[in-house]
């Protein structure tokens, strides 16, 4: 087990090869579907003019994501009605819908580390070996047991993008997880599913 | 008609907190066929920590509580109006336990009703009027990473060689478990419908997920090719959470229904190993839940 703090350094990043566990502690966000889209439109690509709160709360995550993590994460949060807030279930999403996002967000904020399941894709892949950065796979389904990680909840932004959607900013301690994707331009999802796509053909009798 | 509601936030809770014992039993024997001190291993630990934690803290298994999908078989003279508001009513108090988490979006605005109550589809609630004196309702909450990678078929396929035919039907399905690696939260149960209307097949492959674990098809044809779907789903070797493994699916529940001439649907429901759901019955005043 590799004990990560964040912010994290470049030879740290560099260190991590596929198939490491890693156990990772510090402040990140959360941020999925809706948070990625509206960091890519509005600060990246600029095709809609902030609005609202939206550069305060820049100015708040921006500082958490350089050289930190992003959780690809929509939370059972408990204590909405006081905002006395506590995560209670908080597994990792399916990350590869992202994959359009992901990569600008990573060169953007100089984002280390991309949590989630499922994997992605090569655009991230290449952007893990350019900043550099890792893809850490969460164990998909293990939400209870992931919310002991988060030791404190500060704070909740762009919360009208609904309870799963929105930037929670939280404290984990030894969070577990392990290197899917690396910065030397290594995924364990391409591995297996090229081995797969074989088996599949021969079980299947295609050419 | 009495006041039901309490009963369906403990068919929630239990559902979406306490996992079945006959998931449960597959997924340890699941464990023990992953090799020590690998990834796959790792991750089935992760997994049955989970469940044993989330029932002890009554927590949800998963966060993404998914769509609950309610089976209610009532006897007659039970007014399905009043259990729909019961259900409703139900829903959203369960939610406000953090039993479930709000997952009801409108798709046309993106606001999430906080509450799990959407239009008439969200919760999705089946009714059935039934011979017997008791009312039974069923629950399944499924999540969104496995719905999607559900998918559906239409035969012939040819760029899977796949025809009108049980061989054909197994071709798609190891196709679309090939597809879906481990993003539907692996090791998965298949729901598959062969025929029906795209509609009804698709609703099909969800229900035939209700059959427990280790109940057989009881047509021989057809728990003769879910046994052989299994063993060939594993041999891809996605494993779990698509970390590479022995264990991809834990089984496959199939079943046929009636199509037009032309048509010919295979539907494949993925479920993801929190394979939630839960029975009450109801037999006069007493509440049995499974």
């Amino acid at each position: 087990m590799i004990a990560l703090t964040i912010p994290i350094d470049d030879k740290a990043i560099r260190d991590l090869h596929l198939g490491d566990s890693v156990s990772l502690s510090g402040v990140l966000i959360t941020g999925r579907d809706t948070v990625h889209k509206w960091m890519i439109e509005t600060f990246i690509r600029q095709t809609r003019e902030p609005q609202g709160d939206d550069q305060q709360v820049y100015d708040i995550i921006q500082p958490i994501l350089d050289g930190g993590a992003i959780y690809h994460c929509g939370p059972v949060v408990a204590g909405l009605d006081t905002a006395d807030y506590r995560f209670v279930a908080a597994g990792p999403t399916t990350s590869i819908r992202e994959e359009p996002y992901q990569a600008g967000v990573m060169h953007h904020f100089n984002l280390k580390a991309v949590i989630g399941k499922g994997g992605m894709g090569e655009t991230t892949l290449a952007a893990c070996r350019e900043v550099p950065g890792v893809y850490l796979h969460a164990i998909g389904g293990a939400a209870s047991l992931i919310a002991q990680s988060v030791r404190r909840v500060h704070g909740v932004h762009k919360l009208d993008f609904g309870v799963p959607e929105a930037i929670w900013v939280i404290e984990i301690q030894d969070f577990p997880a392990v290197v899917t994707m690396d910065a030397h331009g290594s995924s364990l999802h391409a591995d297996v599913s090229a081995h797969s796509k074989m088996v599949l053909d021969e079980l299947i009798g295609a050419d | 008609m009495r006041d039901l509601s309490d009963a369906f936030v403990e068919l929630i809770r239990l559902a979406s907190t306490d996992l079945s014992p006959d998931v449960e039993k597959a997924l340890i024997a699941a464990r023990e066929r992953e090799a020590e001190g690998s990834a796959a291993r790792g991750a089935m630990d992760s997994i049955l920590d989970n469940v044993a934690l989330a029932r002890e803290n009554s927590t949800p298994i998963c966060q993404d509580t998914g769509t609950p999908i309610f089976y209610v078989r009532h006897p007659r003279g039970w007014s399905t109006r009043t259990l729909r508001e019961q259900i409703r009513a139900a829903t959203a108090r369960a939610t406000a336990h953090a039993y479930l988490r709000p997952n009801a979006v409108d798709a046309i605005s993106g606001v999430n009703s906080g509450t799990n109550l959407g239009d008439e589809a969200f919760p999705t609630i089946h009714f059935e009027e039934v011979e017997d004196e008791e009312l039974t309702v069923d629950l399944i909450l499924k999540g969104g990473g496995c719905e999607n990678v559900g998918v559906q078929y239409s035969l012939p396929n040819t760029a899977l060689g796949a025809g009108r035919d049980l061989e054909g039907v197994r071709k798609v399905a190891l196709d679309a478990v090939n597809n879906a690696q481990g993003k539907g939260c692996s090791p998965g149960i298949l729901g598959i419908a062969v025929g029906g209307d795209r509609g009804s097949s698709y609703a099909a492959s969800k229900e035939v997920l209700l059959r427990k674990m280790d109940e057989p098809n009881p047509i021989e044809e057809l728990n003769q090719l879910e046994e052989r779907l299994t063993s060939e789903a594993n041999q891809l070797g996605i494993g779990p959470m698509g970390f590479g493994g022995e264990t991809t699916v834990l089984g496959v529940k199939l079943r046929g229904m009636h199509r037009l001439p032309a048509s010919y649907f295979v539907s494949v429901s993925y479920m993801c190993w929190a394979y939630r759901r839960r029975r009450m019955v109801v037999h006069g005043d007493e509440v049995i839940y499974e």
